[in-house]
């Protein structure tokens, strides 16, 4: 899931590892579409298939690792 | 000793961790550090939410706890059977000090314990005709009940038996909400996979119920309280000072709490969570599903109160915002009474904690206004968000412990000879034969609230109690104190 956090930041939580990290960097993120590879800033990457037009946050996605 | 430096906290983990094996020593090392304020990141000094060593005392608690213990039992008008052998219910009867208003035994259920007992049969044949025949004989018994849990212990889990479908099974019949819990001791490396566990099952099961009743009327101000146990009274004294703000708290989670609570709870306008970690993953729900707001706040000593009542008020309109200045100039004499009288009593007192999930770093700020300071702390299940909020509000270059085993725990506290020790029951006994002072800070050693104002000088009085209290300077032999002067002295204070 994914909400926006107090100081504008996305934070990305993974229910299956009960883990909580700040997105650190999106590759695609423009006024049309949202997505691609997501880097935390704990360093592990996921992938989305950019999503346009851009999700409202907070939302729940399917993520795939990214190596 | 004053205050240790950065380096001597260093050492001191190395010595602490000389007597454990290759392997072990790797391991362990991760889970201890020095603090470091500019450290951003928990992650990078310290390892959390990882599985408790073989062979290692370890002070965590199972799913279980998590689920029966922490957050379905205080729900005081539901029957929680905790489903399997008999002691896992009984040994944590009513030890949490949940307290609740209610007839126990005829509306409220909260002190007593249901149990399926299970016996080599059960286990051999299943136990799902016991559940469904209990479930009905609860309802013949204690007609007032509002609903079932089914808590299971770890047979359920290694047997298979299929509670679900028990519980939809009898939930029609009954014709209440009837809600199995999957919570098995064996699930994950602590009580925290057990709070996540119970949390789904109330998402799953309850929150929903009333999605389509607007029966209830909700206003602009209506707030709930989630993660606040009652334990010993706190939800009520965190309730009175929200609602002298104007604020109407519609739901109580789960201390004090009832079903019908819950399920309103979508109706609120903010969720206001006290412990974030046994309760973040419902009001995250609520937040994706309900668009409800939800903040973390602190109700432990008056700074603290101050942060977060201003903080809970800018979420509303100036009415409220003027109402909480109202409220913390109204109680200002009573809590500045309370510092003037402690203080002096207690000021320059170190503090070493170790509790659960939110205490270790919540309640620095009280210790910080009696003027006592916090030279070590750990979470016994905490995750790296918990960290990385605690390295802010911890001084630098003090100790911070995940996990800690039994050992560690004593062998820090023997090199660092704090004047007080905030842990659970199981340290207690320990720390005290040592002639160190103790507070059983789970559930404020039969004491408390010691959330808000109120709470605050009940916290205060305690530490002094403890701290000050006579007996510490009688530890030693009286035919040995000639010989020790220098030790019995710091143990005295």
């Amino acid at each position: 899931m994914i909400r926006v956090k107090d100081n504008g930041a996305l934070l990305f939580y993974i229910a299956k590892k009960d883990q909580e990290d700040e997105i650190a960097s999106v590759e695609k993120d423009t006024e049309t579409e949202w997505g691609g590879e997501v880097e935390l800033t704990d360093g592990s990457k996921y992938y989305i298939d950019p999503i346009s037009p851009p999700p409202t946050f907070p939302t729940t996605l399917r993520f795939k690792r990214a190596e | 000793m004053s205050v240790m430096t950065r380096e001597e906290t260093e050492a001191l983990i190395q010595e602490v961790l000389e007597v454990y094996p290759e392997g072990a020593k790797k391991d362990r090392a991760k889970h201890l550090t020095v603090n470091d304020h500019e450290v951003e990141q928990s992650k990078k000094c310290i390892t959390s939410n990882r599985k408790s060593l073989p062979g290692v005392m370890t002070i965590r608690g199972c799913a279980y706890a998590g689920s029966k213990g922490v957050v379905w039992g205080p729900i005081k008008d539901m029957i929680h059977i905790s489903h399997g052998p008999v002691g896992c219910g009984q040994y944590s009867r009513a030890g949490r000090r949940n307290y609740y208003v209610g007839t126990t035994g005829v509306n409220t259920f909260g002190t007593m314990n249901f149990t399926s007992d299970f016996q080599e049969k059960d286990i051999v044949f299943g136990g799902d005709k016991k559940l469904a025949k209990i479930m009905t004989e609860i309802e013949q018994l204690f007609p007032l009940n509002k609903g079932i849990t089914v808590q299971s212990e770890c047979p359920i889990g290694l047997i298979g038996d299929d509670i679900e479908a028990v519980s939809k099974k009898t939930a029609k019949e009954i014709e209440k909400p009837v809600v199995p819990v999957r919570c098995e001791g064996f699930r994950g490396v602590s009580q925290s996979l057990g709070h996540h566990i119970a949390n789904d099952a109330v998402r799953d099961w309850v929150l929903h119920n009333r999605d389509n009743d607007s029966s209830f009327e909700s206003t602009d101000y209506d707030v709930t309280i989630i993660g606040d146990y009652n334990i010993g009274g706190d939800a009520w004294s965190s309730r009175t000072l929200l609602e002298e703000m104007g604020l109407r708290v519609i739901a109580q989670w789960s201390g004090d709490g009832t079903l019908a609570e819950m399920e309103n709870t979508p109706k609120a306008k903010l969720n206001l969570l006290h412990c974030y970690r046994s309760m973040n993953y419902i009001s995250r729900h609520m937040e994706e599903k309900y668009g409800i707001p939800w903040m973390e706040y602190n109700f432990f000593g008056p700074t603290k109160i101050e942060e977060s009542l201003r903080k809970i008020a800018a979420f509303f309109d100036e009415t409220i915002q003027a109402n909480a200045e109202k409220v913390i100039e109204k109680y200002k004499a009573e809590y500045d009474a309370v510092i003037a009288k402690y203080r002096p009593r207690l000021e320059g007192k170190k503090v070493m904690l170790y509790v659960g999930g939110l205490r270790p770093r919540h309640i620095i700020g009280a210790y910080e206004d009696l003027g006592m300071e916090v030279v070590g702390t750990g979470y016994e299940f905490a995750h790296n968000d918990d960290y990385d909020r605690t390295i802010k509000d911890m001084g630098n270059a003090t100790l911070i412990y995940d996990d800690v085993t039994g050992y560690e725990f004593e062998e820090f506290v023997k090199k660092i000879k704090p004047d007080l020790i905030g842990s659970g029951i199981k340290e207690k006994y320990i720390f005290q034969k040592m002639g160190i002072p103790f507070r059983q800070m789970h559930s404020w050693d039969y004491s408390g609230p010691y959330h808000g104002y109120d709470g605050f000088a009940i916290f205060a009085r305690d530490m002094d109690m403890t701290l000050n209290n006579p007996c510490w300077s009688k530890i030693q032999a009286p035919w040995l104190k000639g010989e020790e002067e220098p030790e019995a002295a710091a143990a005295g204070a």
